[in-house]
């Protein structure tokens, strides 16, 4: 990794992949807060990535935006780069970089598994792989969200006369739920929260079918019991939630596997929805890639690093500082 | 183990007390026996499966998954049932046998076969199932019901009262068909043999300053609150019987503890060690606790008594519904009878107001041998459990010492994502020497800030443990210092817990471990 270092930084080119602070050249992986931040000088993503960017800090967040779509190579100098879904949310991707022959590729946040959201994930082969951890042990093995889906709607059959109050993400996966639940066949009216609504009307546009949405409008008096509507996770901590009469609290995220984790949040009814690889997902990955070099960028890196380890590949931790990496993904 | 399994894991993410007494009221109401008496043997810790220690669970999680990966997630999860569920690589078609059925097998599974059947039930099991399977055998659920909470669910399924559950509660046995019998109206309360029977026993609240305030000093005496360990005796013809508060047959441990009397007793008391009814400090009576075997030696160093505090049985009278006065008029009467020298009684203090009593307190009180007083209702009958109004504990002022943080591990349970164990320590010199543990005392908040402080200032990683940057002060509250050649400091504290954190203190401002032995030991 001579011509990268540890803080994801490419040196020929002076760029750096998900910079924490504001930088002259970066690549943006996706539009998550603890990847894409403002303040950088040239910023290269996907034009979604760019769009989400625009939405979340404004119009002006970099001084130039320059659009790289998926599976074609861009030259600069001596560097390649050539960015490949990561079927984590909309826009995301991996980043293929190729300097002299040795072929690095950096992760962002993925996961394997299709999601009708976003672009499926696509396995690219490299010498070095430069990979995210956040479930990175081998407890964390996600089940089948359609599985989880269908727990939350046995739940709003249930306890029909009980608001179901569902914790997402704002990006990415309040939409996934969604449209989870539209393949399930619930075609109701899906309340969310004000927080969400920017952004899922720019999923909408890109043609991705959330049904009918409606803003949570808690001045009028309204009934929500038997309604399923969904907030950030802090929302359903704070006063806001208190206006539903008895809600059931569930939570879509990977961390949902740990009961005890539930627990803690208050969760009644926790769903195992994860936009991150599990520990199957991560190391059948690895294996695919032929890396030699294998790099932790955050999560749960020490039991990735020992996995490499037993199966002969070098692996290092990077444990990278500012990566939002226990908050509701 | 379906229905089990659900019902433990809808009891753990259910956080209203209510709402769990009516899941549990409806899974009595609805599940037959034997299940719902195994299930509530279960939830009340009654159910031992002793030949299946869990050291042999973890033999088999690691014949099939890496150690070292092992070890790094259950340090993340911080449950072992939870880990060991989540982790078990291998899934197998079937189903699992019933909750009854599986303890019948669990309980008869020679050696030979143990390996081999838990393997299979890890495998064919579902990861809820897996998990409660484990908290089966290792006991102790931690899911957020209590015995007495899972009792309440019982008395509301059948309409009995709650006090009489408990009444009869230690003389009864799992699967509990006599109890579900009478639960359901179906047959008598069972009968239970008082001579070896645990008798649920009285508690007291901490007195606050608002009681002193609304209490009527008149209505009340006062005892010592003596700094042993709070027992039940049975004494019936040619039996002793000595349970701890918890109801753990402790007799065995105090044998010279004898029977002289031809009646039938049940007496409350505190056990101390000690010469002519002076007690010795509590160290010395640990010397005499959890031994199975007791040699004549250890009798004679730290010779064992009871001071008596209430009576509740006499001759098949039960007593508990008369008032602490006439109930001590018993004691006293049956004391002078019976004199000996491992009884004595408990001194009744009076006062008149609740400033003479808070003088005698300051001025009488013997460190080692007193944790305060305690506080009884005078016309108050003895009432299992904890109810509010009549008896109430004073203990004496905890010591404070501000120490410096040192290493930290994870929680366990609901705290199970944060560094809430702390180890602390005084100067010896200029190095750091560990005088205590702490996991409680602070706020939420508090317990975020240093989980972010031991996260930020981590120097070296021991396993589990993290060693921290040694500026952290937190002021440590502890009821009691013993010497200790157990601990490196030489000094063991009596329940510390962590009083505030001194953020604006310099470590280097923390006193020598000289200074704290000469000022409290």
């Amino acid at each position: 990794m001579k011509w990268i270092d540890k803080n994801l930084h490419i040196k020929p080119i002076n760029t750096h992949i998900d910079p924490y602070k504001p930088v002259e050249n970066a690549i943006i992986t996706h539009g998550h807060a603890d990847h894409a931040k403002p303040g950088h000088k040239n910023v290269l993503a996907t034009s979604e990535t760019i769009e989400i960017m625009k939405i979340r800090y404004g119009e002006n967040c970099a001084e130039n935006f320059q659009i790289l779509p998926t599976n074609q190579s861009l030259k600069i100098n001596d560097v390649s780069i050539k960015f490949f879904p990561a079927g984590h949310i909309l826009g995301s991707v991996q980043v293929l970089t190729e300097y002299k022959g040795e072929k690095i590729n950096f992760t962002g946040d993925y996961k394997t598994t299709s999601d009708q959201t976003c672009k499926d994930f696509e396995p690219v082969k490299c010498h070095t792989l430069v990979t995210e951890a956040t479930f990175g042990l081998p407890v964390f093995q996600h089940p089948n969200e359609n599985e989880e889906i269908k727990k939350l709607l046995k739940s709003v059959n249930l306890f029909s006369e009980r608001p179901h109050l569902v914790g997402v993400y704002a990006l990415g996966k309040a939409q996934r739920v969604i449209n989870l639940l539209r393949q399930q066949g619930y075609d109701k009216e899906i309340f969310i929260h004000g927080s969400l609504e920017k952004l899922c009307e720019y999923y909408q546009n890109k043609y991705i079918d959330l049904g009918k949405i409606t803003k949570v409008n808690l001045t009028k008096k309204k009934d929500y019991n038997g309604e399923i509507i969904l907030a950030p996770p802090s929302a359903l901590k704070n006063i806001w939630s208190r206006k539903f009469e008895d809600p059931i609290i569930c939570q879509a995220s990977g961390w949902m596997s740990i009961k005890q984790r539930a627990k803690q949040s208050l969760v009644e009814l926790p769903l195992i929805i994860s936009d991150h690889a599990d520990w199957n997902e991560l190391t059948k990955y690895i294996k695919f890639t032929d890396a030699e070099n294998v790099y932790v960028t955050h999560g749960r890196e020490e039991a990735i690093v020992h996995w490499c380890k037993m199966n002969n590949i070098n692996g290092l931790a990077l444990s990278l500082s500012g990566r939002d990496d226990e908050e509701q993904l | 183990m379906k229905k089990f399994s659900e019902l433990i894991n809808k009891l753990l993410l259910t956080s209203s007390r209510n709402r769990k007494i009516d899941i549990l009221s409806n899974y009595f109401q609805n599940t037959s026996d034997p299940d719902r008496g195994y299930t509530l043997a279960i939830l009340t810790n009654e159910l031992e499966l002793r030949n299946i220690p869990i050291s042999r669970i973890k033999e088999i999680v690691f014949e099939n998954v890496d150690n070292e990966l092992f070890t790094l997630s259950y340090d993340y999860v911080g449950d072992l049932a939870e880990t060991i569920s989540l982790i078990w690589p291998h899934k197998e078609l079937g189903s699992l046998l019933g909750i009854s059925e599986i303890i019948d097998v669990l309980r008869n599974l020679k050696r030979d076969d143990v390996n081999k059947t838990i393997k299979n039930y890890l495998s064919i099991a579902n990861e809820t199932e897996r998990w409660a399977l484990i908290k089966l055998i290792s006991g102790g659920l931690r899911i957020g019901v209590s015995s007495r909470l899972a009792k309440t669910a019982l008395a509301k399924f059948s309409n009995k009262k709650l006090d009489d559950i408990e009444k009869i509660w230690h003389g009864i046995e799992a699967p509990y068909y006599n109890l579900f019998n009478w639960l359901c109206n179906e047959g008598p309360i069972p009968k239970i043999d008082l001579l070896k029977t645990f008798n649920p026993m009285m508690l007291a609240n901490p007195i606050s300053k608002n009681d002193f305030k609304t209490l009527i000093s008149s209505q009340f005496i006062a005892e010592w609150k003596w700094d042993g360990i709070r027992v039940q005796i049975i004494l019936g013809k040619n039996s002793v019987k000595i349970f701890s508060r918890t109801g753990d047959d402790i007799s065995q441990s105090f044998p010279e503890i004898k029977n002289s009397v031809d009646s039938m007793v049940i007496l409350d008391g505190e056990l101390l060690v000690g010469r002519d009814f002076i007690p010795m400090n509590f160290n010395s009576l640990q010397q005499r606790l959890n031994r199975k075997k007791v040699t004549q030696k250890h009798m004679d160093e730290f010779p064992a008594f009871i001071k008596l505090y209430d009576i509740l049985y006499l001759n098949n009278e039960d007593l508990r519904d008369k008032t602490w006065k006439s109930r001590r008029f018993e004691l006293e009467k049956w004391f002078k009878k019976n004199n000996n020298n491992y009884f004595d009684l408990s001194n009744v203090i009076k006062f008149s107001s609740w400033d003479e009593l808070s003088n005698f307190k300051k001025n009488k009180i013997i460190d080692y041998q007193h944790e305060g007083l305690m506080i009884k209702k005078i016309d108050g009958s003895y009432i299992p459990g904890r109810p509010k109004g009549y008896w109430y504990k004073w203990k004496k002022d905890p010591k404070n010492v501000d120490a410096v943080l040192m290493y930290a591990i994870r929680g366990h349970g609901k705290r199970s994502s944060y560094y809430s164990d702390f180890t602390f320590g005084l100067w010896n010199g200029n190095q750091l020497s560990p005088i205590g543990k702490a996991y409680f005392g602070f706020d939420d908040n508090e317990l975020k800030v240093l989980d972010k402080f031991v996260r930020n200032n981590t120097i070296k990683k021991f396993g589990p443990v993290r060693e921290v940057e040694k500026t952290f002060v937190i002021e440590i509250a502890f009821d009691a210092v013993n010497e200790s050649n157990r601990h490196k400091s030489g000094v063991a504290l009596r329940f510390p817990r962590i009083k505030r954190l001194r953020e604006d203190k310099p470590a280097s401002e923390v006193i020598q471990l000289s200074q704290f032995k000469s000022e409290f030991l």
